[in-house]
């Protein structure tokens, strides 16, 4: 093992980004500047992809698909059914959700997405994928080891729960439709899309209904 | 390419140490790399394969990112490496190029209308049939990993037609004729042994031409 891998694994490393070199900010904004002076980027709609992908689209959209399926049953079959049009339908879609695939866990059925290979995820529902989900970690051990990766998380599953991996490989992006938590029978759509976290619908968590708020 | 990114399997990668709180982007240079690179969509995913394994494990994601992004503007010639250490153009404005526009963002999250893409290709494998992935090992980038290769699967379901995202070593699409790509379930036992939990698989898209008939 190199010292850098050494290093990279040391106990107490919240992330991988501690081991970026110091020198990217010089480097990016002498990129930005050589770009937008070649005129090949308006500055303009760099602010707008930044501002989309970090305020606009994020896991609040997939909880409230989430909250919608576990209140209209009409709509959780659409949802199940013809997933990208059901999703579209609350008006997410688009870029890396141009077809959707939602998986629904159940109390024998547990669903886990992972991209082996690099990063896809439903970036409309979700947003940008959290560092943890990039990891080497996280990319080699959920189709091998799918339930001692939950376990990581806090999540033990009797081995009578069916566990289903979906490595996003191509086009498709997966969505996990977590099970209703039960105690919620009274409230209303958007309390529940409240309990709904990322992690639920990433697959490496249940939905409580007095959510941790370690992860969004 | 049987590279260091195609990882699944893999077991001494450590364990999974999610962040408290994360936020979306770790430094305002993740956001402009981020930003670049969408604006600019010349980045293709063989790039970053080609760091090299020792880099490649080291860096975080948007390192990955900035560094794809500089190889593919020197090689796609829109800049050159003195431009890009200066940060100062030679050439000038280049022209005839589309840039992305504030309103094509705001299209990017809005669904288009439904496609309705006809199937131009006849299915070779049909639901519930069983498949092999093929061994194949191409220099490129290919979509079908390594842990299936050789295995036994189940068509689940066929998702339409669309061309082979593969690439050969120079980053050039090797087959632009659409086929299907289809939903195959392998079972954990078939990929792991007898190690796995029989009632847990694993599903994968895979495009037609990284299957055999069983």
């Amino acid at each position: 093992m190199t010292p850098d891998l050494a290093r990279a694994q040391e106990p107490g490393r919240d992330h991988d980004h501690q081991v970026v070199p110091s020198d990217p900010t010089l480097r990016v904004k002498a990129l930005e500047s050589l770009l937008v002076a070649k005129g090949i980027v308006d500055p303009a709609a760099l602010d707008a992809l930044v501002d989309t992908y970090e305020h606009k689209v994020g896991p609040r959209n997939g909880a409230r698909v989430v909250a919608r399926a576990w209140v209209d049953s009409a709509y959780k079959q659409r949802l199940l059914a013809n997933s990208t049009a059901a999703i579209a339908e609350l008006g997410y879609g688009g870029e890396e959700g141009e077809v959707m695939l939602v998986v629904e866990n159940t109390a024998k059925v547990h669903n886990l997405v992972v991209c082996t290979l690099c990063s896809c995820y439903p970036w409309p529902v979700l947003g940008l994928p959290p560092v943890w989900y990039k990891s080497a970690a996280y990319r080699s051990r959920s189709v091998i080891d799918p339930r001692g990766v939950l376990g990581e998380f806090g999540l033990k599953l009797p081995d009578d729960v069916t566990v289903r991996v979906w490595d996003s490989t191509a086009q498709v992006r997966y969505l996990v439709l977590p099970e209703r938590p039960p105690g919620t029978e009274n409230m209303s759509e958007s309390d529940l899309a409240g309990l709904v976290t990322r992690d639920a619908m990433v697959g490496v968590a249940k939905v409580s209904v007095r959510p941790q708020g370690n992860h969004v | 390419m049987n590279g260091i990114h195609d990882m699944g399997g893999m077991q001494d990668m450590g364990s999974v140490r999610p962040e408290k709180n994360e936020p979306v982007f770790h430094a305002e240079w993740e956001r402009r790399v981020f930003a670049l690179d969408s604006a600019l969509d010349e980045t293709n995913r063989y790039e970053k394969e080609l760091i090299p394994p020792a880099d490649y494990l080291r860096m975080s994601y948007y390192e990955k990112w900035l560094t794809s992004l500089i190889e593919t503007l020197k090689k796609t010639g829109l800049a050159t490496s003195a431009e890009i250490e200066s940060g100062k153009a030679v050439g000038g404005i280049i022209p005839g190029r589309h840039v992305l526009s504030v309103a094509e963002v705001a299209a990017m999250i809005v669904p288009p209308p439904e496609a309705n893409v006809p199937i131009t290709a006849v299915p070779r494998f049909r639901v519930e049939q069983r498949v092999r992935a093929r061994n194949i090992n191409p220099m490129g980038h290919t979509r079908l990993p390594r842990y299936l290769r050789g295995k036994l699967g189940t068509i689940e379901r066929m998702w339409g037609v669309e061309s082979p995202w593969d690439r050969d070593t120079e980053g050039r699409r090797v087959d632009n004729k659409p086929q299907p790509v289809y939903s195959v379930r392998f079972t954990a036992r078939e990929l792991w042994g007898e190690q796995a939990n029989p009632r847990d698989s694993v599903y994968v898209d895979l495009w037609e031409t990284y299957l055999e008939p069983a």
